[in-house]
């Protein structure tokens, strides 16, 4: 049986799931107890599992991401909830220098089973500090799995293996999907290596994922209105990358759009294309395209903001020129 | 703030142990002295190569505060570490193998001297980022109370890590949530080639820990009684679940920073005056008054340490190259592995 869920409900039921199933599994962060959490993903958390489990953390981004590693090391299953990738870069290097290195690093004796989630994106006016979308950062470093949950259906399954992966995984959730509903059947179970076609097509792909898939999914709905029909393929995992179905996608379709909201200069794009050149060269009828944010901090003012991001007309442009 | 760098008087007056215990400390002193010894010979002759931090002159605080650990508690250290591995359990074959980039080392060569591991000694790194360690401690600590282990973690670092933000945030977690971590801080009176006073506005350390509403101890780090009974004290309260300590153990390096460090930031007379209380020397005077060590017993322990070394060093020697399409190995686990 279906029914209708947000995707914060989704995130909740996700978070309420694992922690009502595995002892091991806490939540920490800043104002996850009793705010709870500041886009309302652990409500009623600190009621239900206590303090210990639900633990509000002063405003330490790399004490406490440390710290989740540390728990992770010492048997725990933490959760740690970065409040967004803004305040993250604070504690980059405990992520990097130690999450990420430590498997590796020991010969593999110490494994980081540690999963952080962290709202990303722009597109709500908070400005230059509050918006960015990082996740080609992250998705450079090897030792972390990094991903994207785009739908109902990946915010509602993805933490769960997330949290059964013995390696750290980041979660990117980006703050324009929470209130974005949809049908969820009974089976949400998903993997955490794939990509996932959300919408098939012949003329061209548009390769994206997180924030970016709705607007990509609307550029496609308009594009069908003039007979162009567009596949799009949600990357769903970052890291590593399901060079299969980038592959499939160009095989597919000979052209594609590349749309997400880093800057292009050695953004999250600049790497799809990377792959896509290596593996289905001789498959394109026409250069690959992207569409990613402008190269500015993202500005406060609404028609700014706008300018600066990808939008659904930007990606049915970019498509229109590359059919000529 | 001014700083005296001179040293206090050396470490005197009676040994309070049994025979048996003061001279495994002795020895394990001793062991790491020769080994740091033979790591620098072998750092000029191109054997180890990278980063190299020696322990020579500090060994007093290692060993006098690892032997007031239990064997389930948690270790993480710094990139100058070598002597905690040995102390805390690891062979020297592995220390040296990891130093030489072996796969027989205790992380297959992956590390080398500054990220020496052991999951059986419970020696969590190994960690070349000033301060990087403290987070993890603290979490570590998180981990044993919410689990309800009696295991404590110490957690070592020099002065340079308390002007990083890490300490700062992890001496507040660890107080506020009563955490059982112990902070081992090696203040040898430089970060790097930077003196003390000319990094910290406040360079009583113990200020500053005692800010966050925890108990902090001024020990000599060069007597090793001293950080022993000290340190076992700490280690008590901390068992006990009285929260975090934090102890400072005032030391200094007889070596260089690194390799590539030519010493340029301090006197030599100050680095014989405090060469003058080198924590083997003065211990081994005090074992002789109290008539609890004579010269051949001393001889025999120097002499088994330099055999210990020398067949590590030819472990090491003899050992094996991790084949090159092993590399990504360990990246990522191994698909399908459960945490």
């Amino acid at each position: 049986m279906s029914r209708k869920l947000s995707y914060r409900e989704a995130m909740r039921e996700a978070m309420h799931e694992a922690l009502s199933n595995d002892p091991r599994v806490f939540l920490m962060g800043e104002d996850v107890g009793r705010y709870g959490g500041t886009y309302a993903f652990s409500k009623g958390f600190l009621d239900e599992f206590g303090p210990e489990r639900i633990r509000d953390t002063p405003l330490s981004e790399l004490g406490f991401v440390g710290a989740g590693i540390g728990a992770a090391l010492g048997g725990l299953r933490p959760i740690v909830e970065v409040m967004t990738v803004n305040f993250s870069l604070l504690a980059l290097d405990q992520i990097v220098n130690s999450a990420a290195l430590y498997r590796h690093m020991s010969g593999g004796q110490f494994s980081v089973p540690l999963v952080i989630r962290m709202t990303t994106g722009a597109g709500r006016q908070l400005a230059a500090q509050h918006s960015h979308s990082l996740e080609g950062w992250y998705a450079h470093i090897p030792g972390i799995k990094v991903l994207a949950p785009a739908t109902i259906e990946d915010a509602r399954g993805m933490l769960a293996p997330a949290l059964a992966d013995p390696d750290p995984v980041v979660i990117f959730e980006h703050a324009g999907l929470f209130n974005v509903e949809d049908e969820l059947g009974d089976d949400w179970d998903v993997d955490i290596a794939s990509a996932k076609v959300r919408r098939s097509g012949k003329d061209v792909a548009i390769i994206t994922y997180g924030g970016s898939l709705p607007k990509a999914l609307a550029a496609a709905e308009t594009l069908a209105a003039d007979g162009i029909e567009a596949e799009v393929l949600d990357l769903r995992v970052l890291r590593p990358l399901d060079n299969a179905a980038i592959a499939a996608v160009i095989a597919k379709c000979h052209r594609a759009v590349v749309v997400d909201e880093n800057w292009k200069s050695g953004g999250m794009a600049a790497e799809v294309v990377a792959r896509i050149m290596e593996q289905a060269f001789f498959e394109l009828d026409a250069p690959v395209a992207r569409v990613c944010s402008e190269e500015v901090p993202i500005p406060y003012a609404k028609h700014l903001e706008e300018a600066a991001l990808p939008q659904p007309e930007k990606i049915v442009k970019a498509v229109k020129e590359m059919l000529g | 703030m001014t700083v005296d760098h001179r040293a206090p008087p050396p470490p005197s007056g009676p040994v309070p142990w049994n025979k048996e215990f003061a001279l495994k400390l002795l020895a394990d002193m001793v062991r790491i002295r020769r080994m740091e010894e033979k790591s620098a010979e072998l750092y000029g002759a191109g054997k180890i190569r990278g980063f190299l931090h020696l322990y020579i002159g500090e060994e007093a605080t290692a060993v006098g505060a690892l032997h007031a650990l239990n064997a389930e508690d948690n270790v993480v250290a710094t990139y100058r570490e070598h002597g905690h591995a040995l102390v805390r359990g690891m062979s020297m074959k592995a220390i040296m193998a990891e130093m030489f980039g072996k796969q027989e080392g205790c992380a297959r060569g992956r590390g080398g001297s500054m990220h020496l591991f052991d999951a059986k000694t419970r020696l969590f790194g190994g960690n070349a980022i000033v301060g990087g360690g403290l987070p993890l401690a603290t979490g570590l600590g998180l981990a044993a109370k919410m689990q309800d282990e009696r295991r404590i973690t110490a957690c070592f670092f020099g002065d340079g890590a308390v002007a990083e933000g890490a300490f700062h945030e992890s001496l507040n977690l660890a107080a506020l949530w009563q955490l059982p971590v112990l902070f081992c801080c090696e203040n040898n009176l430089f970060g790097m080639g930077t003196a003390i006073e000319r990094a910290e506005s406040q360079t009583d350390l113990c200020v500053k820990a005692a800010s966050y509403n925890m108990p902090a101890i001024r020990v000599d780090g060069m007597d090793i009684v001293a950080v022993h009974e000290t340190t076992q004290q700490a280690v008590q309260r901390v068992h006990a679940g009285e929260g975090p300590i934090f102890v400072e153990y005032q030391t200094y390096r007889f070596r260089a920073h690194s390799m590539f460090d030519a010493e340029l930031y301090r006197q030599k007379a100050e680095v014989e005056e405090w060469k003058a209380r080198g924590p083997i020397h003065t211990y081994t005077a005090r074992l002789k008054a109290a008539g609890t060590l004579t010269e051949d017993e001393f001889l025999a322990i120097d002499v088994a340490a330099d055999a210990e070394v020398a067949a590590a060093v030819a472990f090491a020697e003899a050992g094996s190259w991790e084949p090159v399409e092993d590399m990504l190995g360990d990246v990522m686990s191994p698909a399908g592995s459960a945490p």
